[in-house]
C-alpha cells in the first residue's frame, strides 16, 4: 500500500516566538525552520509501515514555499521515498491545503494519508478533517496507535476522559497525538543519500485547485502577560493567603 | 443571523463546556438554536432547553450518533446547517474532529478556538500555542467555530423555555465503526469542568506519588492534572494533561506541585484565577506567573497541606 505524509514547515518548537512591531504577523526572520513535530511523527509512522512490510511506497507532501523543499528533504533523510512540493507563495488556509492533498491523494491513489494533527504555528487543527470530509473517507484523528488490518485500519484515538478505538475502511486518513511514536533522527549517510531521492514540484493551478481566501489575518498580538505574586515563606502562610486573601478555599 | 450551537453532554446534561460556548453565541446576538446529537439523549435535550436565550432545540437520536463517529455527525450538522450564520461549538474532542469536517463539507474555513468575540465575523484565537493573539475576520456565508471553554464564563442553565424538536438521525457512513472505549475512571471532578486543580510535573517523581497530590485533591474537591513531563515519565495518562497539547483549564484555583513551567505548560493555565506553585527551584519559570509562590520540597509541602486544611 501506498502512504501519503504531511510535512509543514514551521518555526523551530525551540524557538521563542516574537511579534512583529507593526502587529502584522509574528517575526519568522532569520529564525530556525523545522518539520512541524506531530508531522514528524506522521512521517516515523509511515516509515515503521514501510518496514514492517506492510507499506510498499512512502510519499512526503508539502505545501508551501521553495523552502519547504528543506523540510522534504529531511523526510526523505528519515525514510520517504520521493516527495512533492505544492508550491505556493502566500500562506496557504488548511481548507485549501486539504484541497491540494486530494488531488495528489487521487493522483498517487494512496490507501493511507497520514498527517500532524496540527501545527504548532497555526494551531487549527483542520486538514486531515478536512481531506477526509472532501474525499469522503474515514479519519482517525489523534492517533496513539495504528494498526493496518487487511483492508481497514484500526485506530486508538486520544479523547476526552480516556482512549477510543475505531476501525476505518481503506483509504483513510489518520491524524497523530504525540504519544503514537518517537521519531528517530536522520542518519549522516541516509541525508546524504536524500539529496538523490525523487523530489517533485507541482502547484495549486497544476493540480487543477483553485485556492480561495475564507479566513483574514487582521492583526496579531502578545498575550497579556500574567504579573506574579509573592513569595511565601510557610505552608501556613499559604494557607492564610488562600483563605484570607484569594478568598479561594 | 442564527446560530447553531452544537452541544456536549453525557445524554443526562450538558457539559459545562456547552454553556461557556453559550455565551459566546450570546455575544454574537443571534438567534440560537441548539442541537443534541447522540443514542440517548432526551434529557440533554432537556437541559439544554432551559437554558437561557435558546430559542429552539433540535434533538437528533440514532445509533448511527451513538459513539460521536465524525463521519455521521457532520453529515447531521451539514443537513441542518441551511439558514444559520454560524455554526459553534465548545472545542473538545468530538468537536476538533468534527467541525473541521462540517467546514469543508460547506466549502468554508474554520476558526478553531476562539478567545474572544469582536463582532460577528472578527475573533480572536491563540496561536502558536498561546505565544501570540490573532485577530481574524471569516468572509464565509457560514461562519464554523470552535470556542475554548476556558475563555467565557458559564450561561445560566435556567431561565429558558425552548421546545425540543426531534430530527432525524443520519444514516450511517459505512466506512467507519466503533471498536471500544478505554476510559479513565475517577470519582473526582473532570479536568475542564473543575473549580479547583491540584496538578503535578516531573518533580513528582513516579505513579506512586501522585498519590500525595489525590489526597490533597480530595480534601479539596478538587481534579487532578500534570504537566506534558510528568505524563511523558509515564506517571499519570495522557487524558490528565493540562496544556497546550492538552487540556486547556482556567479554574478558581491551580496548584502546580513540582512544575517547572514551559510554556506549553503555562499555555493550558494561565487563565486560571488563583494559581499556587511550589518547586524547589525558585528559579522556576511558574513563578512568575504563580500568585502565590513557595519554595520547598513538595514531599513536605504537601502532606502538611493536606494535613492543615
Amino acid at each position: 500500500m501506498k502512504i501519503l505524509v504531511g510535512v509543514k514547515r514551521v518555526i523551530d518548537y525551540n524557538v521563542k516566538v516574537r511579534v512583529k512591531a507593526d502587529n502584522s504577523d509574528v517575526d519568522l526572520s532569520n529564525t530556525k525552520m523545522a518539520i512541524n513535530p506531530f508531522c514528524e511523527i506522521a512521517v516515523e509512522e509511515a516509515i515503521r509501515l514501510k518496514e514492517a512490510g506492510i507499506a510498499s511506497e512512502v510519499i512526503a507532501v508539502s505545501v508551501g514555499t521553495s523552502a519547504c523543499q528543506e523540510q522534504l528533504r529531511t523526510a526523505l533523510a528519515l525514510g520517504a521515498d520521493r516527495a512533492i512540493l505544492v508550491e505556493s507563495d502566500a500562506a496557504v488556509e488548511p481548507l485549501n491545503v486539504a484541497k491540494a492533498f486530494a488531488k495528489v491523494m487521487e493522483q498517487e491513489q494512496a490507501d493511507l494519508v497520514i498527517l500532524g494533527k496540527q501545527s504548532i504555528d497555526s494551531d487549527n487543527n483542520q486538514v486531515g478533517q478536512m481531506l477526509a470530509a472532501l474525499t469522503k473517507r474515514p479519519q482517525g484523528t489523534f492517533a496513539s496507535k495504528v494498526d493496518v488490518e487487511g483492508q481497514s485500519v484500526a485506530v486508538t484515538r486520544e479523547i476526552d476522559g480516556g482512549l477510543r478505538t475505531v476501525k476505518l475502511a481503506l483509504p483513510a486518513i489518520v491524524t497523530t497525538d504525540l504519544r503514537l511514536n518517537e521519531p528517530r533522527f536522520a542518519k549522516l549517510p541516509d541525508i546524504m543519500k536524500a539529496k538523490r531521492k525523487p523530489l517533485d514540484t507541482t502547484s495549486f493551478a497544476d493540480l487543477g485547485v483553485k485556492a480561495k481566501q475564507h479566513i483574514q489575518l487582521d492583526k496579531v498580538e502578545a498575550p497579556a502577560a500574567r504579573q506574579g505574586g509573592v513569595k511565601v515563606a510557610s505552608v501556613d502562610e499559604l494557607i492564610q493567603k488562600l483563605k484570607d486573601e484569594a478568598k479561594v478555599i | 443571523m442564527a446560530t447553531l450551537l452544537i452541544a456536549e453532554h453525557n445524554g443526562q446534561e450538558l457539559a459545562p463546556a456547552t454553556l461557556s460556548a453559550l455565551t459566546a453565541a450570546q455575544q454574537l446576538g443571534s438567534d440560537i438554536t441548539i442541537l443534541v446529537a447522540g443514542n440517548d439523549a432526551q434529557a440533554a435535550a432537556d437541559h439544554a432547553a432551559q437554558c437561557e436565550g435558546v430559542s429552539r432545540v433540535l434533538l437528533a437520536q440514532g445509533d448511527s450518533l451513538a459513539h460521536d463517529l465524525a463521519e455521521n455527525l457532520s453529515e447531521l450538522i451539514v443537513s441542518h446547517a441551511s439558514g444559520f450564520s454560524h455554526i459553534m461549538a465548545p472545542s473538545s474532542s468530538v468537536s476538533k474532529d468534527t467541525m473541521p469536517r462540517v467546514a469543508a463539507l460547506l466549502d468554508v474555513g474554520q476558526l478553531s478556538d476562539i478567545i474572544e468575540v469582536v463582532n460577528d465575523s472578527q475573533f480572536k484565537r491563540p496561536i502558536y500555542a498561546g505565544n501570540a493573539i490573532a485577530t481574524v475576520t471569516s468572509s464565509d456565508a457560514t461562519k464554523i467555530i470552535t470556542v475554548r471553554a476556558a475563555a467565557f464564563d458559564k450561561a445560566a442553565a435556567s431561565g429558558g423555555s425552548a421546545t425540543v424538536e426531534s430530527i432525524d438521525a443520519p444514516a450511517d457512513a459505512g466506512v467507519s465503526s466503533w471498536v471500544s472505549d478505554e476510559l479513565t475512571k475517577s470519582e473526582r471532578p473532570e479536568l475542564t469542568a473543575a473549580e479547583r486543580i491540584v496538578s503535578g510535573g516531573r518533580g513528582v517523581g513516579s505513579s506512586e506519588n501522585f498519590a500525595l497530590l489525590e489526597a490533597l485533591a480530595d480534601k479539596l474537591g478538587a481534579a487532578v492534572g500534570a504537566s506534558r513531563a510528568a505524563v511523558d515519565s509515564g506517571f499519570v495518562p495522557n487524558d490528565m494533561q493540562v496544556g497546550q497539547t492538552g487540556k486547556i483549564v482556567a479554574p478558581d484555583l491551580y496548584m502546580a506541585f513540582g512544575i517547572s513551567g514551559a510554556i506549553q505548560h503555562l499555555a493550558g493555565m494561565k487563565d486560571s484565577k488563583v494559581i499556587v506553585a511550589v518547586n524547589k527551584d525558585e528559579e522556576a519559570p511558574i513563578f512568575q506567573v504563580a500568585d502565590y509562590g513557595l519554595v520547598g520540597d513538595l514531599f513536605d509541602v504537601l502532606p502538611e497541606l493536606t494535613e492543615k486544611l
